[in-house]
């Protein structure tokens, strides 16, 4: 019996909304069609601040924060940007609650050489009101600029070289955390690839250390980058992360929330089309409508507006390895559905957000990494898709780049796309001459831009993707050059699409469609192995 | 005007099977004055004209130049380089060497507290993309000269003026550094150089400038006026602000 995530259309099945962009559209997908639904939320914990501090006092693989801290002692609190959750959580944010608690217990133990840095990475700079929106009113008025501020990881006289791992890579980390008598990581892991020894490695470093992990020959090698066991990605981070572990005193909080992105009026655009109540059909032909009139800022200003209702679901503290492990099951427990049977085409609709579009334009490169990179990523075991199958995704991919935000990423996409769509060439022709330019640069450091170096990053990610998929049809775009400079052919309705994939040929296709968002991820079982019926990691 | 933004592929090194990234030898080619500091080009020349050897001649200066400020108003609207001509004919009779000695208190007592916060950060930024820097000004090169030494620029193409025996004719020599002569200027120097325009940087504040940003590959607004920000964000070219520290 399949799992009740799991839903196969019939002939009187009504037709998918999903979102294409920052609309709602009424899809029609053939009888026979799978649809992988989000799971429901699991319960969030009733008293979240009692779980941080049962976390924080019952460590795994470490000794207790408590034992760990001593009066004049300097200790950096890094914590995960705005990349995560998506779109950014009701406050009080899960970060807000456990540097509440953590700052608390570092003022009880006479430890007041406390700052906290924004983990950033590489990316764009957060503006106060969103770091304000993370760490909470009373802590932002307390210790914002001169104590809460953005990693930069183009600050060379605070960055500071900490090893090298086993195969020659170098770690350069934030000095002030790298320098620190105890560095203390709150994390939010929001899918299986965040958290674990990426917090410190990737969130607190530079360029030059996320050469060695962020590259096509990586993602290539990863299978999924959302399964930790799998990934190429995570494995040579961790080298990395063990560098860290091994230079500094780490001790790192990994939270995890359910899959609540909807508040209650529009917790139905998870469900099954074929059980919504009038109510909810009557609010969905309603959304439909008002989404496909509205001017695109009307749009995005609807969904920027309302913060997203997740529930803190786990807190697990100690050791990066320890905790993270934790922190994935309980990730997994949220979002995997057990499945069988790659299909031939790999229906996914892109919505409005990413990690990298908070408060901004969801851009077409940014298309491109949730299409081909994140959706395409959300399985373990193998791929959703049979290998040389297609992708059709429903987006408009508009010819619109946020000006602040994604200035490198015009220049990325309109000049070296047009070069060339191989990722190893683009990496080795161009990425660090790029990656050096100094308005760029100037922008990332001054500005709230992404690193230049980020827009390569960002078409990497889509690298085992790209190389797994023979097809990938966009239906909906109001351009064709944007696609076709991807790589991508477009159709101008679903039945077009379909036919397309077919290539001609009087058969009968194998549809999935992953009904995205919330996030919801597939436990496929491999070709060739027996069928599970209840996969790894369903609660 | 469509962006002209090729990059040029570089060579494979047949030894290490990559390619070279670095490509051919670029300039970051500044406009100074709004870009890098918040003084214009009448700032200085106020501290020459009432720095002067005794009251009276700071006066009489000043009374000639407050007649021309008007002539001065009107070309500032509408032509750059006429506007900066009238502003250096203050300059006649001075000498050389108190032109020299003032050049360096215009920089201590002027310009240096009024370099943007992160003006530095970008210089360097440039320097070490492997570009050589060159500011284009049009200010006088006695005053720019000591910003170039400060922030490492490697060259300065700025106004100078005509001396006849050592004192000032209130005329510039040629080229004069304003509006889209500037963009002339450029194009010869890099191809004096060697430098690919397509690769080269240039980086001003002002729409009079449009013209210089034009000509390189990556044209970027700093500290953009209204009109230049307006155009900056129509072609995507960079923009930002170096009034606010990193």
């Amino acid at each position: 019996m399949d799992h009740p995530s799991l839903v196969t259309l019939d002939s009187d099945s009504a037709p998918r909304v999903v979102f294409a962009g920052d609309r709602l559209v009424e899809v029609d997908l053939p009888p026979g069609t799978r649809c992988i639904y989000p799971k429901p939320p699991l319960a969030g914990i009733k008293d979240p601040d009692a779980a941080i501090r049962y976390a924080i006092n019952h460590p795994h693989g470490s000794d207790p924060l408590h034992a760990k801290l001593r009066p004049g002692m300097r200790v950096t609190i890094a914590v995960d940007d705005i990349s995560v959750p998506l779109p950014p959580m009701r406050r009080p944010d899960v970060r807000e609650r456990v540097l509440t608690i953590v700052l608390q217990m570092l003022a009880d133990h006479g430890v007041d050489d406390v700052e906290i840095v924004i983990a950033l990475g590489i990316h764009r700079r957060l503006k106060a009101h969103e770091i304000r929106h993370i760490v909470g009113d009373k802590i932002f008025d307390a210790y914002y600029p001169e104590r809460l501020y953005n990693h930069d990881a183009e600050d060379k006289a605070n960055i500071k070289h900490v090893g090298h791992s086993d195969h020659g890579e170098v770690l350069n980390l934030n000095r002030r955390a790298a320098e620190s008598d105890l560095l203390i990581y709150v994390n939010l892991n929001f899918v299986a690839m965040n958290g674990g020894h990426k917090s410190v490695a990737v969130g607190l470093c530079d360029y030059e250390s996320l050469r060695h992990h962020h590259n096509p020959g990586t993602i290539r090698a990863s299978d999924s980058y959302m399964d930790p066991a799998g990934s190429k990605l995570a494995h040579d981070i961790s080298r990395l992360g063990k560098v860290a572990h091994k230079a500094l005193d780490i001790f790192t909080i990994e939270t995890t929330v359910n899959n609540r992105m909807f508040d209650k009026n529009l917790d139905f655009l998870m469900k099954n089309e074929d059980d919504l109540n009038g109510k909810e059909r009557l609010l969905s032909k309603a959304l439909v409508a008002a989404t496909a009139k509205l001017p695109q800022p009307a749009r995005q200003a609807i969904f920027d507006k309302f913060p997203a209702p997740y529930e803190l679901t786990g807190v697990f503290a100690g050791s990066a390895e320890a905790v993270h492990q934790k922190a994935i099951q309980r990730c997994f427990d949220q979002y995997l559905v057990p499945i069988s049977g790659q299909a031939d085409v790999l229906v996914t609709p892109i919505p409005f957000i990413s990690p990298y579009n908070v408060h901004a334009f969801l851009n077409p490169l940014l298309v491109q990494v949730l299409a081909q990179g994140y959706l395409f990523n959300m399985y373990r075991g193998a791929p959703l898709v049979k290998k040389g199958g297609t992708l059709i995704l429903l987006h408009p991919c508009t010819d619109k780049f946020d000006h602040e935000q994604h200035a490198p990423y015009v220049d990325f996409f309109h000049q070296l796309l047009p070069e060339t769509r191989d990722a190893m060439e683009l990496m080795h022709r161009y990425e660090r001459k790029f990656a050096s330019n100094p308005a760029h640069l100037q922008m990332f450091r001054n500005g709230h831009a992404y690193h230049p170096a980020h827009p390569f990053f960002m078409w990497y990610w889509g690298e085992n993707g790209r190389q797994h998929l023979g097809r990938v049809i966009v239906v909906g775009a109001d351009n064709e050059y944007i696609p076709k400079m991807m790589g991508w052919e477009t159709a101008v309705s679903m039945e077009d699409a379909l036919y397309r994939a077919k290539g001609g040929q009087a058969r009968s296709l194998d549809i999935t469609l992953l009904h995205v968002p919330a996030i919801v991820m597939g436990d496929m079982t491999p070709p060739g192995a027996p069928k599970s019926s209840s996969g790894g990691g369903a609660s | 005007m469509p962006r002209k933004f090729l990059l040029i592929s570089p060579q494979l090194d047949t030894r290490t099977g990559l390619y070279d990234s670095r490509g051919p030898v670029a300039a970051c080619y500044f406009d100074v004055d709004g870009t890098l500091v918040s003084t214009n080009l009448v700032h200085p020349t106020l501290y020459y004209l009432v720095n002067q050897g005794t009251p009276v001649q700071s006066a009489l200066r000043l009374g000639k130049a407050l007649i021309q400020a008007p002539r001065m108003a009107v070309a500032e609207l509408l032509d750059r380089r006429t506007f900066n001509e009238l502003l250096f004919s203050a300059y006649a009779g001075m000498s050389e060497d108190r032109l020299e000695v003032l050049g360096e208190d215009v920089f201590k007592e002027i310009m240096l507290p009024s370099l943007y916060p992160s003006a530095k950060a970008l210089v360097a930024q440039s320097l070490a993309a492997g570009h050589d820097v060159v500011f284009v000004s049009g200010a006088l090169e006695c005053v720019i000269r000591h910003l170039a030494k400060l922030l490492g620029a490697t060259e300065v193409i700025a106004n100078r003026l005509e001396m006849k025996e050592g004192i000032a004719t209130g005329k510039m020599l040629r080229p004069v550094v304003a509006g889209p002569e500037k963009a002339r200027i450029i194009r010869d120097h890099a191809r004096a150089k060697g430098y690919d325009l397509d690769e080269c940087f240039a980086f001003s504040d002002s729409y009079s400038d449009v013209p210089m940003l034009s000509v390189v590959g990556h044209p970027a607004a700093v500290n953009p006026d209204r009109r230049l920000a307006l155009m900056a964000r129509a072609y995507s070219w960079p923009s930002f602000d170096l009034r606010q520290p990193i």
